[in-house]
């Protein structure tokens, strides 16, 4: 009986495992993580390389002086001191806050306002939406920013043909040159380029809500609002949260707008904390100042998305 | 019961939803209309006031004098750039992904932990040590220093992880009591079930590192390494008002991209939503 069951592993197999498992298991456990460690072995050596290792170093470095050609000494907490007394980066940051303050909410309701009417529609004209949303995030920043510098330019730009030929204007404006003008521009640039993924995650997770709920509530008397309030929105919720964490995450990171639009001016006025940090870095070769300035940033969109989690996750919870 | 009929009805709060959103959507294909019409239309027609809404005299001369600059040489610099990238990422995170997944090993919460914790943290404050690293690596200004890093970036590992969790445990087991080694369950029983997660983290993968200009302008400088869209960049910054020939150049980048998004979409619009199931 016993010579049989070692001949047909198909039958005893299982029970075979089981008591040998007992008995070798801090083996088994030792073969498993081996194989475990091997499988990951590829994946953690990029992502340790090359964002593990730089992530400790703009933490390290920005506890340096370390400029191009200069022996590196440390300073301790001089660069961050240094940078909540220059205005430039004040200006940025304050940049940057309204970017963030009118951006992620717009974005968010926004694409929550497109989403719920795209995802009634038949799945072909909901998947043309669906495109047209996104395509300006696949056409790339650079096509978007020069064609959209081209409507924006003095002269020969469509927007303010289009403005004067209405009568809304009496004189062309320099949209990107003019400081009352040039961050707004930059912001609805911003925008279509930043509702495509939202959109894509709102229609998914609208069309996941169970329609039976829906069906009972509407039965119930229930008019659009109160099932979109009581029934969708809960359901939806970690999309929405998820869709606030990366807008955010983003537009504090909105560089290369900036960068192909306005060069950070005029005067400042367009200047991002990211910018900054870019032109600190590798225009006056002060790495050890843009540093300091990614850690803070960093520190602040770690902030932000643990308050929103927490208002989030309470919200959710009642 | 009411409201049940009335939302089958075309009332007028309808008709104007569909109008606005109709409005939308010129407004968001617009700029991609603006590129490839004013690629085709000569200084004249460029600038002229009013504008030309449609090149009835189409000309290719802005091409031309695209192609006087290395455009194709960027153009294959960016397909390898992210076929290198999508290909590597979608090996190491179908990997990584399963064993986080499937596996109980010490250091599992914490790996995981790591990763979840650097996807939060805004991967362009790392640019700066990342330079430093790659000039000592002697990677500075090839297409690896761009390369790497997209392959580093954990989000296909997290996603490659939600997609491996739907593989039913049984099935594994199965393979392995069947006497198939790690691997072989790995390559004929894992991968066959996360096919969908790969395509989409393959056109993800795509899409993203050909559309990174931030990492690809800080990486790239010689003009035999650039890619289209630092090309396009560095021709706008040399001739701000020749929009002709910028426009060429804007269609040579996104046209490309926007075809291999149409075609693979349905993975894509797939992959976003299922990256975001647990957030």
């Amino acid at each position: 009986m016993a010579s049989k069951t070692k001949a047909t592993p198909a039958a005893g197999g299982e029970v075979l495992t089981y008591n040998k498992g007992t008995f070798r298991n801090s083996a088994l456990v030792r073969q498993q993580t081996l194989a475990a460690y091997l499988f990951l072995l590829p994946a953690l050596f990029f992502f340790v390389l090359f964002v593990v290792v730089p992530m400790v170093m703009c933490l390290v470095t920005s506890f340096f002086d370390y400029r191009m050609g200069k022996p590196l000494t440390f300073v301790g907490l001089n660069q961050y001191i240094k940078m909540f007394q220059d205005p430039t980066f004040l200006k940025a940051l304050v940049n940057t806050f309204i970017l963030v303050i009118v951006a992620v909410p717009t974005v968010t309701a926004f694409s929550l306002w497109v989403s719920s009417v795209v995802y009634k529609f038949s799945a072909f004209k909901r998947s043309f939406f669906r495109c047209i949303f996104y395509l300006p995030v696949v056409t790339g920043t650079v096509a978007v920013a020069v064609v959209w510098k081209w409507m924006f330019n003095k002269y020969t730009g469509l927007i303010n043909y289009v403005l004067s030929a209405t009568g809304v204007i009496d004189q062309n404006i320099s949209w990107l040159g003019d400081a009352r003008f040039a961050l707004g521009c930059i912001i609805l640039i911003l925008f279509t380029t930043s509702i495509g993924q939202p959109i894509v995650l709102y229609i998914a997770a609208l069309g996941n809500v169970d329609p039976s709920l829906i069906d009972a509530a509407e039965v119930d008397g229930a008019n659009n609002f109160q099932v979109f309030w009581h029934i969708k929105w809960p359901q939806i919720m970690p999309t929405t949260l998820y869709i606030l964490v990366i807008t955010t995450i983003n537009t504090f990171q909105c560089y290369a707008l900036i960068q192909l639009l306005t060069s950070g001016g005029p005067n400042h006025a367009t200047d991002t904390i990211m910018y900054y940090i870019y032109y600190q870095a590798f225009k006056l070769n002060d790495y050890g100042y843009g540093d300091a300035m990614g850690v803070i940033l960093a520190i602040i969109i770690a902030v932000l998305s643990a308050i929103q989690f927490k208002v989030a996750g309470s919200g959710s919870g009642d | 019961m009411e409201t049940t009929v009335q939302s089958k009805k075309l009332t007028p709060g309808k008709v104007i939803v569909d109008i606005i959103l109709f409005l939308l959507a010129i407004f968001f294909i617009f700029p991609l209309y603006w590129i490839v019409t004013g690629s085709f239309k000569d200084r004249v027609a460029v600038n002229a006031n009013p504008p030309v809404w449609f090149p009835t005299q189409p000309t290719l001369d802005n091409y031309q004098r695209l192609f006087d600059n290395p455009a194709l040489l960027w153009l294959g610099n960016t397909v390898l750039m992210a076929v290198a990238a999508m290909a590597l990422t979608c090996i190491t995170a179908a990997m990584a992904g399963y064993v986080l997944a499937k596996k109980r090993f010490p250091g599992r919460a914490l790996i995981f932990s790591i990763m979840i914790c650097a996807m939060a943290l805004p991967k362009q404050v790392i640019l700066i040590p990342l330079l430093k690293e790659m000039s000592f690596l002697g990677l500075h200004d090839t297409l690896w220093a761009v390369i790497l890093p997209t392959v580093g970036w954990p989000f296909g590992i997290f996603l490659m992880k939600q997609f491996s969790e739907t593989i039913p445990g049984e099935m594994i087991e199965a393979a392995r009591i069947d006497g198939a080694g790690e691997v072989r369950t790995f390559v004929s029983v894992v991968l066959p079930m996360v096919t969908p997660g790969i395509g989409a983290l393959a056109i993800f993968t795509f899409i993203n590192s050909w559309n990174d200009y931030f990492l690809q302008l800080i990486m790239l400088n010689s003009t035999k390494s650039l890619t289209i869209s630092l090309g396009i960049a560095k021709i706008q910054a040399e001739m701000s008002n020749d929009y002709g020939l910028i426009m060429a150049g804007a269609a040579l980048a996104a046209i490309p991209i926007i075809a291999v998004f149409l075609a693979f979409q349905k993975y894509f619009t797939q992959g976003i939503a299922m990256g975001a199931v647990k957030g």
